[in-house]
């Protein structure tokens, strides 16, 4: 019966079946009742399933806001983006859209009136999705309650502001196109592929970006997220975030719970987990494991020279080791082993060394809670040390932390936990 | 099937990481709220903290509902403080507003009253405020609201005791200068707020922040004080938030 389901989404993917859900009952049975109501119904629930892994309500919803209706801000290097209101109203949001109209946004990146969009918007990665998928999420956002909510315009800095600029780019980087299965893999791997590449826009924040915001180093290698102090590791280097080393099973439980006993989803990649990945159905989430895994490794990105355990590096590390056991150990185990599922083991942990500190950095200074997911509905907490530690504190502290238990990293100086500090959140 | 697959998935989670933590038994972690909050307790603990932890207002068994509010403005940026927006962002509603419960629940020491000199006058002036209010300038008693013993009227109203007062100076001077502070407007806080003076609110503030806590006022548990209708009606922002 699982095969049955994943050769049916495959279909659909495809365009042979059209409004099916992967985890309903088998297709056939059910085709022959089916009245152009349920086409509908199941239409948008396939929708509604495709906007959460897609995770378009994460950038058009504000904090506390309507769900849908645009107003959050995106803060990037070359302005702030306010996303659009795409609920069904017919004034302030997309109520007057038809389905060809909503096509050419998600494919081709084009207004209604035609005039290109913003690679802010990741269209640069859903235009691999397929006519179908859009037809539903469309089918879906249409259903929604119209909301009427005008939002403020988006604030870019000249000359970007320009809109006709954006053509100069596409003709650079945006190459537009579904995704096109590959026939010498297997169904399951062609599936991750198309949700890791297209609706799961990984790529939007896993590689380097150009100056207009669009993706435009290696297929997920990493990159520094615009505007922020995060840094979204590579998926292909197993120093960083690769996968290639790792059990399914452990791939599909960081992507749907965001904790694993290697790694801990924090920030932004909490809230990619939170909001849309915990969502897969069990057959996406494997095959978005098992793509991720067969990613070929690329040239393994440097992880800095670790210090020489000199007297003098020995004495900074004692004193790290101090600040551990006074502020971390309670929490993080006296040996860095954690506690699973609470509190992330720090012993092995690639996010902690890797070459960038600025994610330890901010995870020490800031603190924050774990992903929300319906398996883990009341996360624990690491508390902010920003009030508590000085700089030097922090570095050292850090420094220890990729240096114990095995662990090797760079020092950090206080310099760069300033640098954090002062700089965009 | 979806839960059992999630009831699947934690289980495995448990058992590889004992597995491979093979060895080092992992760090105890009790499932309880005090647990989970302890995030927040390094700035809003019990323990008497000196210097730059001055400013951490109390949140121990204040009214729940006031409690959610406020958490929910701080996430949704209607309420002003950054390291706690930062570590809200995210979280749903349900689980502010268990938090919310949770230290609503608390019981815990006040901190001694802050040495404050206040002159005669001072202390006058802060009196007739809080007791009798100004009815020539429309300013009902601050007991009126928060309660006989100024230790707030549940849900929505909070206590005033035991509040640092940089603090409580703070909030006043965020109500008179920054519309948005505190999300509801039109807010009826907001609103005497910005009709204190200067001089008035320090006087308060000094006053308040002076005041003991019996220990005998902190066990009373009697049925929380009502609201008068016409002092609700002019809350009704705050009263009747969405969510509770
Ligand atoms: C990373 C944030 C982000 C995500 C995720 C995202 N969007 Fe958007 N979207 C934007 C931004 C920013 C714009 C405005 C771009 C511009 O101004 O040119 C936009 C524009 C749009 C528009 C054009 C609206 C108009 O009025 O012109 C549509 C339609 C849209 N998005 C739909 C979606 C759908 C459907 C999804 C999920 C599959 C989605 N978006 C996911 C950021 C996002
Ligand atoms: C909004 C930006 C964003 C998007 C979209 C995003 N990520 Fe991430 N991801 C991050 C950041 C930032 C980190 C580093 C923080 C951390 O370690 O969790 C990260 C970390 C990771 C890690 C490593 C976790 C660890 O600690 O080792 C994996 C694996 C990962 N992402 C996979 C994915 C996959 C798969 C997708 C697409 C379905 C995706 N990410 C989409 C930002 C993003
Ligand atoms: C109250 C328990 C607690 C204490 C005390 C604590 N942490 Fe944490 N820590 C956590 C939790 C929970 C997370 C996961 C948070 C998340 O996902 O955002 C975490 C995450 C981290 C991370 C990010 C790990 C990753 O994989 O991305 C680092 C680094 C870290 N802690 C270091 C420290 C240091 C250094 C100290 C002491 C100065 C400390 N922690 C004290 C609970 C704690
Ligand atoms: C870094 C220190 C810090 C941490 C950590 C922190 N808070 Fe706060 N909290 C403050 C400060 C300072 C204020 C007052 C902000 C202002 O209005 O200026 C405050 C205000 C509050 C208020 C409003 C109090 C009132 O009387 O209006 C609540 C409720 C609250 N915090 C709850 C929490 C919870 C729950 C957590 C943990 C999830 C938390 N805080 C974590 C420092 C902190
Ligand atoms: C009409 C009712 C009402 C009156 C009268 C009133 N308050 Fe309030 N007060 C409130 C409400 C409601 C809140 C909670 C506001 C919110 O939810 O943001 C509040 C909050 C406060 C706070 C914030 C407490 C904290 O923990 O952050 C202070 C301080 C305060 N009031 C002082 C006063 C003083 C001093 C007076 C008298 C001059 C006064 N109030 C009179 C209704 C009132």
């Amino acid at each position: 019966m699982k095969r049955a389901i994943i050769v049916t989404v495959i279909a659909g993917l495809i365009g042979l079946a059209m409004f099916l859900i992967p985890v309903d009952p088998p297709p056939e049975a059910k085709e022959q009742s089916m009245t152009k109501t349920d086409n509908i119904v199941q239409r948008q629930a396939r929708g509604a399933y495709l906007a959460q892994v897609g995770n378009c309500m994460g950038c058009h919803t504000m904090q506390g806001g309507q769900p849908y209706a645009g107003g959050h801000s995106l803060a990037t290097s070359i302005g702030t983006f306010v996303t659009p209101n795409i609920t069904p109203d017919q004034e302030t949001g997309i109520g007057r859209w038809s389905e060809d109209d909503f096509w050419r946004a998600l494919h081709d990146g084009k207004g209604r009136n035609g005039s290109p969009l913003y690679p802010a918007f990741p269209y640069t990665e859903y235009t691999k999705i397929t006519r179908e998928d859009s037809n539903a999420i469309f089918a879906y956002l249409q259903s929604l309650p119209p909301i009427q909510q005008r939002n403020p315009p988006n604030r870019i800095n000249f000359p970007f502001n320009l809109r006709p600029l954006i053509y100069v780019w596409r003709a650079f980087y945006f190459e537009q196109g579904i995704y096109q299965p590959q026939a010498a893999k297997s169904d399951e791997w062609n599936r991750g592929a198309y949700l890791v590449q297209g609706l799961g826009h990984c790529n939007a924040c896993h590689t380097a970006r150009n100056p207009f915001g669009a993706s435009q180093g290696n297929i997920l290698g990493g990159g520094q997220l615009m505007g922020s102090n995060w840094y979204a590791p590579s998926l292909t280097s197993l120093q960083e975030a690769s996968t290639a080393d790792w059990p399914i099973e452990d791939i599909i439980e960081l992507l749907t719970t965001g904790l694993s006993y290697r790694a801990v989803a924090t920030g932004p990649m909490a809230d990619v987990v939170s909001q849309s990945l915990q969502h897969l159905t069990s057959d996406d989430a494997r095959a978005m494991a098992v793509y991720l895994k067969s990613l070929p490794e690329t040239d393994p990105h440097s992880r800095g020279v670790a210090p020489p355990l000199t007297e003098e590096v020995d004495k900074l590390l004692q004193r790290g080791g101090e600040l551990y056991e006074t502020h971390c150990q309670d929490c993080h185990g006296n040996l860095g082993q954690g506690a699973p599922g609470a509190y992330p083991a720090l012993t092995g942990n690639r996010g902690i060394m890797l070459a960038s500190p600025i994610n330890a950095i901010r995870s020490i200074l800031n603190g924050g809670y774990a992903p929300v997911t319906i398996g883990n509905p009341r996360p624990y907490g690491m508390p902010p040390f920003a009030q508590v530690l000085h700089d030097e504190e922090i570095a050292l502290v850090l420094s220890y932390i990729r240096n114990a238990w095995g662990n090797r990293g760079t020092l950090v100086s206080a310099v760069q936990v300033d640098r954090s500090r002062k700089g965009a959140q | 099937m979806r839960p059992l697959a999630l009831i699947l998935l934690i289980a495995s989670l448990f058992f590889t990481c004992s597995a491979i933590a093979a060895g080092i038994p992992p760090v105890e972690v009790p499932n309880t709220m005090a647990e989970r909050v302890k995030a927040c307790v390094i700035c809003h603990g019990p323990e008497d903290k000196e210097g730059r932890d001055a400013y951490y207002p109390r949140i121990a068994g204040k009214p729940e509902g006031y409690l959610f509010n406020q958490l929910r403005n701080f996430r949704d940026g209607r309420r002003h403080y950054r390291p706690m927006a930062l570590l809200l962002e995210g979280l749903p509603d349900q689980y502010l507003r268990d938090m919310a419960a949770y230290f609503a629940s608390l019981r815990q020491a006040f901190p001694p009253p802050e040495p404050i000199g206040s002159s005669p006058a001072e202390i006058e002036l802060a009196r007739r405020l809080i007791m009798r209010g100004d009815p020539v300038r429309k300013i009902p008693a601050c007991v009126e609201c928060h309660g006989r013993d100024l230790m707030g009227t549940a849900p929505f109203i909070p206590g005033l005791l035991g509040l640092p007062r940089i603090y409580i100076l703070a909030q006043f001077g965020n109500w008179r200068n920054g519309g948005l502070m505190r999300g509801q407007t039109p807010d009826c806080m907001s609103e005497i707020a910005k009709q204190l003076t200067a001089d008035e609110a320090t006087a308060v503030a000094k006053w308040l922040a002076a005041q003991p806590v019996s220990e005998a006022l902190l066990k009373h548990e009697g049925p929380p004080s009502a609201l008068p209708d016409k002092l609700a009606r002019r809350c009704s922002s705050v009263l009747q938030s969405p969510g509770l």
